[in-house]
């Protein structure tokens, strides 16, 4: 997939198999975690490529630019780059001001601190007013596991989707994140971009060229269960459909990167081609991906039968992030067994 | 123009900000009276004297920036928006009514020469901070002033805001703190301690000055200093006000924070503001 010419007249199942065979051979070989691949580690060097050419970017952190690497920006670009301190809120509005002059920053910090630290600034400085500021929220979810609650962000996909003028979407991975920056650059308003600790193993083997905020992808079809995953969830979600596969069932994956305008066509038509739909995000039930699926198909009187997989309601167990997964039920096995048990 | 003619011509339009908003309280039913005629020397200086502007191009790159931090007092500056030609005088005969751009706190995205929709306080000034950072990126040269208020310095941001302003050396920033000393509950100082709010911003790096902000050649004469000033520091002004300037009742009342005259008593009051000299 290296350019947008190589997809062209080809079924989009077919584009993204081969998606799917490379995701499988790093779960088979376990190198998925070993690649370059990794969310919030390219966003610094893929904007400092974007600056390269476009004035517009900025980048902005708040005394965490070593953890999301966009000291790989700050080394390219010094001028275009403000370390301001622990002072999220500040960091946030002055985003807003800097877009308000034509700038596109780029603000970078634990999405813990910029949804619910930073939320009214997003909201009133950002969204209400059509800035132009994007939101890098990463180490999102549980991720940041045994740090503890006061760094996970479980709710901020809630908070973000009922803010009004603001696009919020999560990135699969590296490959992934690079065409969301780029298509960015284009994006009227504000952002907020969900991202993971910087580990999350590749689900996209080259840059998607055909990217598009409000667009889902059709990782694998199926006719009897749809997977409804977003950002950290995608690549086990394809590892759960591996196992319900092996167990006779035909599973469709839909990576639904944007949780804001959400794909109501591609929600409808799962409701309508497969028999049943199970969504699964690493945040919680109430109000994420699971509550604005639930949203469309009660909206639509669809009917069909449906489960929310998420954090149900709860401060999650200290633990580091591969034991909360397992415990939660959040990784390929969990997952699997959540749908087989919801089948039956 | 002289010295006094400016003067003049600056208590003129003073008188016009204190007048426009009664007439535009009167038709919301409700204004922010008194923290309002605290600044409307302050504003008149700003938009007819120091602020560099082409209301023709709302959007010039090159302009001054305003964030009224203080939103509040947006009904003292919408007129002084639509008598520099931003946009019709007219437009504002339906101010705060259903569907009118004109609200009590000032949204950019409709109202022509907003340059920051303002209104949850303690926010202004980092959006102060972003735009001065913006013409550094950028090489240009425009200052960017940002009005808060006492009250508001209670806001935790705006510290943030002021040590990353000076950090940054953001000389083209210009702080000025309508000091009313009332909040909505009473003195500030009851509330909660401002002062010193001149060693405070001090203390954090900026280059203080504090003067009587009903005093217009203090407030021209305290621009002139920071127009010609080689410091690196970020600039704060401090302008000592009186909630309610104008109005006998008004003054140091907090009742009129946010007031509603009786209709028989509009006369009265546009006759008093008519008769007083403010310079």
């Amino acid at each position: 997939m290296s350019s947008r010419s190589t997809h062209e007249g080809q079924d989009q199942s077919e584009v993204f198999r081969g998606v799917a065979t490379a995701a499988k051979a790093d779960r088979e070989t376990g190198k998925g975690i070993a690649r370059a691949s990794v969310p919030a580690f390219v966003a610094g060097e893929e904007l400092a490529n974007l600056a390269d050419s476009d004035e517009r970017v900025v980048v902005l952190t708040a005394d965490l630019a070593s953890a999301n690497r966009l000291n790989d920006f700050s080394s390219r670009h010094p001028h275009r780059f403000f370390n301001l301190g622990i002072a999220e809120k500040n960091m946030i509005s002055a985003a807003a001001g800097m877009a308000s002059t034509g700038l596109i920053p780029f603000v970078g910090t634990f999405a813990s601190f910029a949804s619910l630290l930073g939320y009214e600034q997003i909201r009133t400085d950002c969204a209400y007013p059509g800035m132009s500021v994007r939101i890098l929220a990463h180490h999102s979810g549980m991720s940041l596991g045994y740090y503890g609650s006061s760094h996970h962000a479980l709710e901020d996909l809630a908070a973000m989707r009922a803010v009004a003028d603001l696009t919020v979407a999560c990135a699969v991975d590296g490959n992934q994140l690079r065409a969301m920056l780029r298509a960015s650059l284009d994006l009227p308003g504000a952002l907020y971009l969900r991202l993971g600790r910087g580990r999350d193993p590749e689900v996209y083997s080259e840059v998607p060229a055909d990217f598009s905020f409000g667009r889902a992808v059709k990782l694998q079809e199926g006719s009897d269960v749809t997977i409804i995953a977003t950002g950290s969830e995608v690549h086990p979600a394809l590892g759960a459909a591996e196992i319900l596969q092996s167990q006779g069932l035909s599973v469709r994956v839909l990576d639904m990167h944007t949780i804001k305008p959400l794909d109501q066509e591609a929600i409808l038509a799962a409701a309508a081609e497969t028999k049943a739909i199970v969504t699964v995000e690493e945040h919680s039930v109430i109000g994420g991906l699971g509550g604005a699926v639930a949203e469309v198909l009660a909206d639509h009187s669809t009917g069909v039968a449906f489960l929310r997989h998420g954090v149900h309601d709860e401060y999650v167990l200290i633990g580091p992030p591969v034991s909360l997964y397992q415990h939660y039920r959040l990784d390929a096995q969990g997952i699997a067994a959540v749908v087989t048990k919801f089948l039956s | 123009m002289n010295q006094s003619a400016t003067i003049d011509r600056l208590v003129d339009r003073a008188l016009f900000i204190r007048l426009e908003t009664l007439r535009l309280s009167r038709i919301a039913g409700a204004g922010h009276y008194s923290g309002t005629f605290s600044a409307a020397e302050l504003l008149a200086v700003l938009y007819y004297h120091q602020l560099r502007l082409d209301p023709l191009r709302p959007d010039w790159p090159d302009r001054d920036r305003f964030v009224l931090s203080k939103g509040h007092a947006a009904i003292g500056l919408y007129p002084v928006l639509a008598d520099l030609g931003y946009f019709e005088p007219s437009e504002l005969d339906d101010y705060t009514r259903l569907g009118s751009a004109f609200g009590d706190h000032p949204d950019m995205r409709k109202i022509r020469g907003i340059d920051f929709s303002s209104g949850s306080l303690g926010h202004g000034l980092s959006i102060g901070v972003g735009m001065a950072m913006g013409a550094r990126v950028q090489g240009r040269d425009y200052r960017t002033y940002v009005m808060v208020g006492d009250g508001e310095l209670a806001e935790g941001q705006v510290w943030e805001a002021v040590m990353s302003a000076s950090h940054y050396r953001l000389e083209s920033l210009v702080c000025i703190v309508d000091r009313n000393r009332l909040g909505i509950d009473g003195p500030t100082e009851e509330i909660m301690t401002a002062e010193p709010i001149d060693e405070r911003f001090g203390a954090f790096g900026w280059d203080v000055q504090r003067i009587n902000g009903h005093d217009l050649g203090a407030i021209t004469g305290a621009f002139d200093r920071i127009n010609s000033s080689t410091s690196d520091r970020p600039h704060v002004l401090i302008a000592d006000t009186i909630k309610g300037k104008g109005v006998a009742r008004m003054e140091g009342d907090v009742h009129w924070h946010v007031g509603n005259l009786n209709a028989e008593d509009y006369a009265a009051v546009e006759q008093e503001l008519r008769e007083g000299t403010i310079r």
